[in-house]
């Protein structure tokens, strides 16, 4: 749907190739490229400008008129000055009394109570004691589907439909006293900013319980409003977080860029998906990265690397470089993959992956792959060349195929082969596939 | 006026002053300056209408200005309504005594379970005899199916669900069963869906089939709820449920917030999908039907 920024900004610098020197006009027309990427990407429009001004100073100031690549010295520029205004690394929520407690605040709608699951099953997984504590009181069946997901992830639900919501969370917190849980989550009805009333409801919660957290709950998807809602809630009731909600789509992000520009409330974890593990730490110069559309690479090699094997990685790694790799490998590799989760999953966080996903990579083609593959005897996969045409035929049969499917797979291997032995080559320079394997 | 554009303004208050004031003194200076039209143009990408069109729209108000002592705000107000031109529709519903079917479908947290309560609520003012059946196609969130359910008790209707984890489609199937014996009108109610989980996208177009097998035909309305304070993801979401379902219109909810939902030029230059209701509070009521001059009043308030 977008191009990227740096897509678009490496034409950019490319057309201008040649003219010799860059001008200030140049650095002008960049700067229009990055504010429209910004604006698409819904970072507040004032946030925006404050950010030109300050891109601008640096690209003028600096070594990007030299530059023999200027276009990656400029996205240089905005990823550091975007990842420095989204603040320091995450930092995990603070709650050092016994009980303590967290609130979550939020639009309606905004995923509060999938939210205040997530973090009862990840503060569960760290070997506290939670308490949910339904203070949602206005939405139809929001206490049954506080309580069901309670249910799901083993952790007790607190409620009273008699009380009002801020005797409701003291009520919630003397009981978790009570039954020894050290630490409990209110969930709060969503609502407007401007509601008047609702917002002296969550003045009068906050005020009743003294929560060590409190958590403004964002949709992802946010526009220009982000800044509005958080700086009313910041007001109101001094917010110490912010979660980041259906952050798995496609939406850029821009809103958290806001949030923290204007508040200077740091941004603690995104919710990736409607499972309840769904909780991902915040890391500023991926977010930034996303809000330039550079893609989310990042995240993914750090999946990959829980998920393999150092060791072999580098083994492997040395097998590419000698042009050694085998059939054999480009099956673990394969199976290895598998483990990271679906492949739709996995583009999402490749640049332009999103779009990618589900239409033109096909799971049943990766399926049909995997099969080929097992068909084979070890010895056809460690030795490729030995595969003739009734051996073919053997392996089609094996595994549901035809042989042009075969033939297919064993095509895309020696391209893949001779793709990766250029990857190899480049380390230092091409570092993505490497790092990838996990070798650093 | 009707009330929802006095819902909206009293809602609007707060922030007016700024944004008046910024285009007060557009007004006052006579011919447009460089800086004003940029005013303009933050104006409306402050009300989520993306700085692709508004840079048009700014564009082509600076190329229309010329003629005169023109009223600039007027004027874009006016190139803001040409693009809005056949946006408003009712809904669609069938009058030769077969059943009608409204699917309703939308990212994650939009209000569809709402919406859907709010338009059976005006159907049910307006006739109380009418047969209405909510099928609970949100078999995922967890109490969803209750969500409706209290709604269905509320206005009136009949409630067609399985257990939670249940095949939608199979919950749809039955659904177009009860409405085919029963007459009326169904309307289902989909899980919410990030346009770009796959799977997910599949099974709501499965939905859909499901319905068109049984019936004979498409769902009468395919609605895309839209939550006005979407950014510009939102024409995402329009592109992909579009080329899923083949949207019959757009709801856009949550009016009475300060968010103007200004995507929904740009989804309607890509798309031309009408704009049937929005939808400005949380009560039954809180539904209009879309006025595209209240709404472009509304994006300069």
């Amino acid at each position: 749907m977008f191009d990227s920024l740096s897509e678009r900004l490496t034409s950019l610098f490319n057309r201008l190739r040649g003219k010799g020197a860059l001008t200030e006009d140049d650095v002008s027309s960049a700067l229009r490229e990055i504010r429209l990427s910004l604006l698409e990407a819904d970072v507040h429009y004032k946030v925006v400008k404050e950010l030109i001004e300050r891109i601008r100073e640096r690209a003028i100031g600096s070594e990007v008129f030299d530059s023999l690549t200027p276009g990656q010295q400029v996205l240089k520029i905005v990823r550091d000055e975007l990842a420095a205004t989204m603040g320091e690394e995450r930092r995990s929520l603070s709650l050092e009394s016994r009980p303590s407690a967290v609130i979550l605040v939020g639009l309606q709608g905004s995923g509060k109570t999938t939210t205040a699951a997530k973090l009862a099953a990840s503060l569960k997984k760290d070997g506290r004691k939670p308490l949910l504590v339904a203070c949602d009181l206005r939405r139809p069946a929001a206490v049954e589907q506080l309580e069901r997901l309670g249910e799901g992830i083993g952790v007790p639900v607190f409620k009273d439909l008699e009380l009002s919501p801020p005797e409701a969370a003291r009520a919630g917190l003397a009981a978790a006293a009570d039954t020894l849980r050290d630490v409990v989550i209110v969930d709060t009805a969503g609502r407007l900013q401007i509601d008047e009333d609702m917002m002296a409801e969550i003045g009068e919660i906050a005020a009743s319980i003294e929560p060590e957290e409190r958590i403004l709950v964002v949709d992802a998807m946010t526009g220009q409003e982000a800044v509005n809602v958080a700086v009313a809630f910041d007001e109101r009731i001094d917010l110490t977080g912010v979660i980041l909600a259906k952050a798995d789509g496609d939406a850029r992000g821009g809103a958290a860029l806001s949030i923290r520009h204007v508040t200077g409330v740091p941004i603690v974890y995104l919710g990736t998906g409607e499972r309840v593990d769904r909780l991902e730490p915040f890391h500023p110069k991926r977010m930034a990265e996303r809000i330039l559309g550079m893609g989310d690479v990042l995240t993914l090699i750090e999946r990959a690397e829980e998920q393999f094997d150092g060791e072999r990685a580098k083994d492997l790694v040395k097998r590419i470089r000698d042009d050694r790799f085998t059939l054999q490998d480009f099956l673990e590799q394969l199976e290895q993959m598998r483990r990271l989760g679906p492949l739709s999953q996995l583009l999402e966080h490749l640049p332009g992956g999103a779009n990618l996903a589900g239409s033109e990579v096909d799971e049943m083609e990766l399926r049909r792959t995997l099969a080929i593959l097992r068909a084979m005897t070890v010895e056809e996969r460690l030795n490729p060349s030995i595969i003739g045409g009734s051996r073919k035929k053997r392996i089609a049969r094996g595994s549901g195929t035809k042989v042009r499917d075969v033939n297919r797979v064993l095509s895309h291997f020696e391209a893949a082969r001779r793709a990766l032995k250029s990857f190899g080559s480049r380390r230092g320079k091409g570092r993505f596939p490497a790092d990838l394997l996990g070798a650093r | 006026m009707s009330p929802w554009f006095d819902r909206l303004k009293a809602g609007l208050s707060k922030t007016r002053n700024g944004l008046t004031g910024s285009l007060s003194s557009i007004l006052r200076g006579g011919g447009l300056t460089g800086a004003d039209l940029e005013a303009l143009e933050e104006v409306l990408i402050a009300a989520d209408v993306g700085a692709k069109v508004a840079i048009e729209l700014v564009k082509g108000l600076s190329g229309a200005l010329r003629r005169g002592d023109d009223d600039p705000i007027a004027l874009l107000k006016e190139l803001i309504l040409e693009r809005l031109a056949g946006s408003e529709r009712p809904l669609s519903l069938r009058s030769d005594g077969s059943p009608s079917v409204v699917l309703v479908a939308g990212v994650n947290g939009t209000g569809k379970t709402t919406t859907i309560a709010k338009i059976a609520s005006l159907l049910r003012a307006a006739d109380p005899d009418l047969p209405i059946t909510f099928a609970a196609a949100d078999t995922f969130r967890a109490a969803a199916i209750e969500q409706l359910s209290i709604w269905a008790e509320r206005v009136g209707g009949d409630l067609i669900g399985h257990r939670p984890g249940a095949d939608p489609a199979a919950v749809v199937f039955d659904a177009v069963d009860h409405v085919i014996k029963r007459g009326g009108v169904l309307f289902i109610d989909t899980a919410g869906r990030l346009q770009t989980k796959h799977n997910l996208m599949e099974e709501l177009k499965k939905i859909e089939r499901t319905v068109q097998k049984k019936l004979g035909r498409p769902s009468d309305e395919r609605l895309l709820v839209l939550d006005a304070t979407t950014g510009q993801n939102g024409i995402a979401q329009a592109e992909r449920f579009h080329a899923a379902i083949d949207l019959t219109g757009l709801v856009l909810t949550k009016l009475d917030s300060t968010a103007k939902g200004g995507v929904v030029l740009a989804i309607r230059e890509a798309l031309g999908l009408p704009i049937l209701f929005v939808g400005v509070g949380e009560a039954a009521e809180d539904l209009d039907a879309f006025s595209a001059r209240q709404f472009v009043e509304a994006l300069f308030d």
